[in-house]
């Protein structure tokens, strides 16, 4: 764990109309930790995901990456600098094998000329096997990627935002509509995946959170309520409030 | 394991009838009347516009009614290079009518492909329709009436091909048959490449595109203009074939046209616009013989070609017996791979 995070936000606010969706965020996330952001539906996770992705502009505040500001670079422009995302709801190319879906985010961040036949350039293909494979979907490559489980096409997601040699993975809520076995199987590969890349991980299951995260960060109404270690924020008399009496 | 590029033949086949298609037409003039030469011809032109919106339409999934002004553009351009009674040659108008095609295009994409879906073929549309207004509302080419030019001439290094009045009509013909089929293969390379890849990810996905690192208004752009210089092409062999222009070829109208041809010989192949435009031809003669109605009966058989042939004409007998081979299932027996149709609801996409 280093001292200064890889990826920060400070004082970061997004307004819709009069909805603060994001309020005054400032949280940092390292390389070596899991970091869940959790909170109600509507607690402002996906903006906030959105925020760092670059797919929203920030209303105020700034968004840090590595001591650069990013704030207002395009979420094109944030993958070549080592940030990638997943999300919530599955987003691939359904009509395309599971292989040829990594290899275009391959392509992305890759060097050399784009006028070059696909089919000779083979060190791309390579570093979709290698993301593939580091998803656990090594065996899919040559899968219509719209014929895959639900499971598997959500490892695929995973598999597309690693093959873009990402330092910062943004998971918005990988699990969803994941059954238990094929959870326990994503647990394991973001712990793996958590060693050499700041994480996080935006997730519903409260359960499935404090098994596998190493700091978590309570959202409501678009505001940090608590945030640190999965034990201590159970304690947190806040979050019993707002947030685990609930359920 | 790599994969087929969609828009080219999957087969050998396929491309076995692709160079059939232009033996036939290499052989055509040989037994065919001077009057089927320059129907096809005319075809032949109105093929490579198709294809050249096909680019945009079929692979990245924009539709532009802003294409045929291209077209018309660089048809009056060679006006301007080769007005009546003073031919210029063809290796001089060819390239600066695809240019001029090209920077218009430029600035049509830069501000059209900031928008998206209908606001795009809004923009498109009257960016078009402001090029079409230059030349009906002024006098610069002739006005509405429109003006005759001299056909460009095939000449090099100081030497013209002059035919025989007879045979006149055979230089355009082969000019277009070639031009036609570099453009075709230039095409299916550019989509072969991993430019064309994006492109296929852009009209499958353009949100997934930018989250996954690529600048897709870049790619789109250059789309653009790519198209815009091979509209280019064809407009130029409009002006060489029928030496004559009027703002009729600059309108939306010609747009629509190729996006009826792409339509009727099928969206999803590259030889869909080839089809399609020899189809429209074709269809439009015998309606001609038939009825005094053209535009109606022309309506109403691709209505029915659209409805029954949702691929097109090239579309036809592609539908393999089962929609994936055998192998391309997941194993049943792995975990991962087991496919749960409930959950499988619940990821639903856009």
């Amino acid at each position: 764990m280093t001292d200064r995070a890889l990826l920060a936000t400070e004082h970061l606010s997004r307004n819709f109309g009069g909805l603060k969706a994001v309020h005054d965020v400032s949280l940092g996330f390292h390389v070596g930790q899991l970091h869940a952001v959790i909170g109600p539906n509507g607690a402002g996770k996906s903006t906030f995901v959105n925020l760092l992705s670059g797919e929203l502009a920030p209303s105020s505040g700034r968004v840090m990456l590595d001591g650069v500001d990013v704030s207002l670079m395009s979420a094109h422009a944030r993958v070549h600098r080592g940030i990638a995302r997943s999300f919530q709801r599955t987003n691939i190319f359904k009509d395309l094998t599971a292989l040829e879906n990594v290899r275009l985010a391959a392509q992305a961040v890759a060097p050399g000329g784009v006028f070059r036949r696909a089919a000779t350039v083979g060190a791309l293909v390579d570093t979709a096997q290698a993301a593939l494979k580091r998803a656990g979907l090594a065996w899919a490559g040559t899968f219509i990627a719209g014929t895959l489980s639900h499971g598997a096409q959500r490892q695929l997601e995973i598999a597309m935002t690693l093959a873009t040699a990402p330092k910062v993975l943004l998971l918005d809520e990988p699990l969803a509509g994941m059954g238990q076995e094929e959870g326990e199987r994503i647990a394991a590969l973001l712990k793996s995946l958590a060693a050499d890349h700041a994480v996080l991980l935006i997730e519903h299951d409260m359960d499935f959170v404090f098994k596998v995260a190493d700091v978590m960060t309570v959202l409501v109404e678009g505001m940090v309520i608590a945030s640190g270690k999965p034990a201590d924020v159970r304690a947190n008399a806040d979050v019993q409030r707002a947030y685990l009496g609930e359920h | 394991m790599t994969s087929t590029t969609r828009l080219l033949p999957k087969t050998t086949s396929g491309w076995a009838l692709l160079a059939a298609l232009f033996v036939a037409l290499l052989l055509l003039p040989q037994v065919s009347s001077l009057y089927t030469v320059e129907l096809v011809t005319t075809a032949m032109i109105a093929a490579m516009f198709a294809l050249s919106l096909q680019l945009l339409t079929g692979a990245t999934g924009l539709v532009s009614l802003g294409h045929g002004a291209l077209y018309g553009l660089a048809a009056y351009i060679v006006y301007f290079l080769s007005p009546e009674g003073n031919a210029a040659p063809m290796w001089l108008t060819l390239p600066l009518a695809m240019l001029a095609a090209a920077a218009a295009a430029l600035a049509m994409g830069a501000l059209s492909l900031r928008t998206k879906g209908f606001f795009f073929l809004m923009v498109t549309l009257a960016f078009g329709q402001m090029i079409y207004f230059v030349f009906h509302d002024t006098k610069i080419g002739g006005g509405t009436d429109g003006a005759y030019l001299a056909k460009p001439l095939l000449s090099a290094f100081g030497q013209t091909l002059d035919l025989p009045r007879r045979q006149r009509p055979l230089g355009p013909y082969y000019v277009a048959l070639v031009q036609l089929s570099l453009m075709y293969l230039g095409l299916a390379w550019l989509l072969s490449t991993l430019f064309g890849r994006v492109l296929e990810g852009i009209r499958a996905n353009e949100h997934r595109m930018s989250a996954i690192g690529f600048d897709t208004y870049r790619y789109k752009l250059a789309a653009f203009v790519i198209a815009g210089a091979l509209a280019g092409a064809a407009g130029h062999m409009w002006s060489m074939h029928r030496g004559f222009v009027n703002p009729e070829i600059v309108s939306w109208h010609k747009s629509a046209e190729g996006l009826l041809m792409i339509l009727l010989g099928g969206l999803g192949s590259l030889a869909g616009p080839i089809v399609g435009a020899l189809a429209f031809t074709a269809l439009g003669e015998v309606a001609q013989l038939i009825t005094e109605r053209k535009l109606l009966v022309e309506g109403l058989v691709i209505l029915a070609v659209v409805l029954i042939l949702p691929k097109g004409i090239t579309g036809i007998g592609w539908r393999s017996p089962g929609l994936a081979k055998p192998g391309e299932q997941p194993p049943a027996d792995t975990v991962n791979g087991v496919s749960d149709p409930a959950r499988r609801e619940m990821s639903t996409h856009d």
